[in-house]
């Protein structure tokens, strides 16, 4: 029943956008991110669009799945659009009930929502490209500059790495638990949410409890394999940039030149 | 010099306070590089925490560990333990707890890692450790699912990677089926053959201890008796002192020994019992005259 849980949202695939090093998109992003904020004119708008749609294309993960990322957020992206028709004052078109609906309003209620739907689609496009182990590595390169001021950048990452392995794991112990429970009577699927709620303490109990041990033990074996921190550390499967990297670094910075100039 | 020397070794748990534990009790112990040593013990008996002084995971109350000339004590206070970690893999009991990374060649590579290695040597590691235990094939896995044998054999790539020379193995079978026993120890037995690695193997088992060279008992934190697991199974009646028991094959030549059949009394395997009856059978004279007074 919670066999088919996946973290994130990785696409496993060999495009170039899948090639790239991760600390090239993580930057990039950040970039194209801030970037779509910077952007008034239609020009502007339309080259992030198309930017979007080549980047979408490129990395080869079907429409519909890239889609399907911004259908949680629809309900904000037309209550967006519906505030903003309303609110924006200028030439009135029609009223409804005691509100106008005015043309400026329109057209900003549509920047906005083209805004919010480029920023899910291309923060979507690095987790469909990018493994959580890589953007794991990503984080603690990026973050390692920091280590002089106190950035505990190597123990981050090591905890994400740590928790990606468990979460199956964890998984798994609570559908035991779970059907352990049940065998002798739990009910977790009737009720209130409540009662629901209150079926459930029975199965966290234990699931904390083995958790601790299992960081406990978990804590031996690092020990025991010569574990003693980010110091001297090396990785096996260290970053590396590539000409793929150059390339996308290339077109990104006259693509923000352009876009700024346009704006 | 043995490589393994325990000299007059005492451990207290939480020393000084009320719950004060003797678990490890003046042992003095000397296993030689290439053995092949199974320690036996019922609960309670000191065996874990034997292992974990082998890999100064614990360090001695009293008395003095030493690891291929490693004092573990002087180590820990110069920093360096991981010299002694590096030649000693220890293989745990649960195969969940123990592997770190989501991907079976990233928690291979992590001793490596810890140890500093450059990649490319790391990968070639990696690479060795895990044909080593039959488990290339899997490589890309995430641990979760791997069989339990599978995992305990990713543990042992993990500490072979580190180019270790010698792996402490604590009840790696407690929690694995027939097949994944099985597995495990054909795995170990490959490697002390084949590459000559010291084996010290915790185990309840007595068909695992059968296996090795030498067994050493353990009983109230003490060594009880340490000689050749034909010695050792010899006397059942001893072992069963303990709380411990003895393979079913030596159990069964000296039950029927003991009615008068005259099979040797150091019987191990399943083998060499069949093969002892096949003999008595071939050659009924075999029998003692009171059988055969018995059957006339």
């Amino acid at each position: 029943m919670l066999s088919d849980i996946t973290i994130g949202q990785y696409f496993p695939g060999n495009s170039i956008l899948h090639r790239l090093d991760p600390r090239t998109k993580v930057v990039l992003l950040f970039f194209y991110l801030v970037l779509i904020f910077l952007c008034k004119s239609g020009i502007s708008y339309g080259v992030m669009t198309v930017l979007t749609a080549v980047l979408m294309l490129l990395s080869k993960v079907p429409m519909r799945m890239m889609l399907r990322s911004l259908r949680p957020l629809w309900w904000i992206i037309l209550f967006t659009f519906v505030v903003h028709i309303f609110s924006t004052p200028g030439e009135e078109l029609c009223k409804v009930a005691f509100l106008s609906v005015t043309a400026e309003g329109i057209v900003e209620g549509f920047y906005i929502c083209l805004r919010l739907v480029l920023l899910i689609l291309l923060s979507s496009l690095l987790t469909f490209t990018t493994s959580p182990l890589k953007l794991t590595d990503a984080m603690e390169a990026l973050l390692s500059p920091g280590k002089r001021v106190g950035v505990p950048a190597h123990e981050l990452a090591m905890m994400m790495t740590i928790a990606l392995r468990f979460v199956p794991t964890l998984i798994q112990e609570t559908d035991r638990i779970m059907k352990a429970q049940q065998s002798r009577g739990a009910d977790f699927m009737t009720g209130s949410i409540m009662k629901r709620m209150q079926a459930f303490v029975p199965v966290l109990v234990p699931l904390f409890l083995s958790a601790f041990r299992r960081a406990d033990d978990l804590a031996m074996a690092m020990e025991a394999r010569c574990y003693r921190g980010g110091e001297g550390r090396t990785q096996m499967k260290a970053l590396k940039i590539t000409s793929i990297d150059y390339v996308a670094w290339g077109f990104s910075i006259l693509l923000i030149a352009a876009v700024l100039a346009l704006r | 010099m043995a490589w393994i020397e325990l000299e007059h070794l005492s451990h207290c748990y939480q020393a000084g306070t009320e719950q004060e534990h003797r678990a490890l009790d003046d042992v003095s112990l000397a296993v030689e590089e290439g053995a092949f040593v199974a320690v036996l013990g019922a609960n309670g008996s000191g065996k874990s925490t034997l292992a974990k002084h082998l890999n100064a995971l614990l360090l001695p109350t009293s008395g003095v560990c030493r690891i291929n000339g490693l004092d573990t004590a002087a180590a820990a206070d110069t920093g360096e333990l991981w010299k002694i970690r590096q030649q000693v893999g220890m293989v745990f009991q649960n195969p969940d707890n123990q592997l770190i990374a989501a991907v079976v060649e990233d928690d291979v590579a992590f001793g490596p890692e810890n140890l500093g290695m450059p990649p490319d040597e790391i990968r070639t590691a990696v690479r060795e450790a895990l044909a080593c235990v039959n488990m290339t094939h899997y490589r890309k896995f995430a641990p979760h699912l791997l069989s339990g044998g599978q995992k305990q054999r990713v543990a042992i790539a993990g500490a072979l990677a580190m180019k270790t020379r010698c792996l402490v193995l604590d009840e790696p079978t407690a929690m694995l089926d027939p097949q994944g026993r099985a597995e495990v120890m054909e795995t170990v037995c490959r490697l002390h053959e084949q590459q000559g690695i010291t084996i010290v193997l915790i185990t309840h088992f007595m068909e695992e201890a059968a296996l090795a060279d030498r067994v050493i008992v353990m009983a109230d934190g003490r060594v009880a008796d340490d000689g050749t697991p034909r010695e050792i199974f010899r006397k059942a009646a001893a072992l069963k002192a303990f709380g411990l028991d003895v393979p079913l094959a030596t159990e069964l030549g000296l039950e029927l020994r003991a009615s008068g059949l005259d099979v040797p009394q150091d019987i191990l395997t399943d083998d060499e019992l069949t093969s002892a009856l096949v003999t008595l059978a071939d050659y009924p004279h075999g029998l003692t005259a009171a059988t055969r007074e018995g059957r006339g």
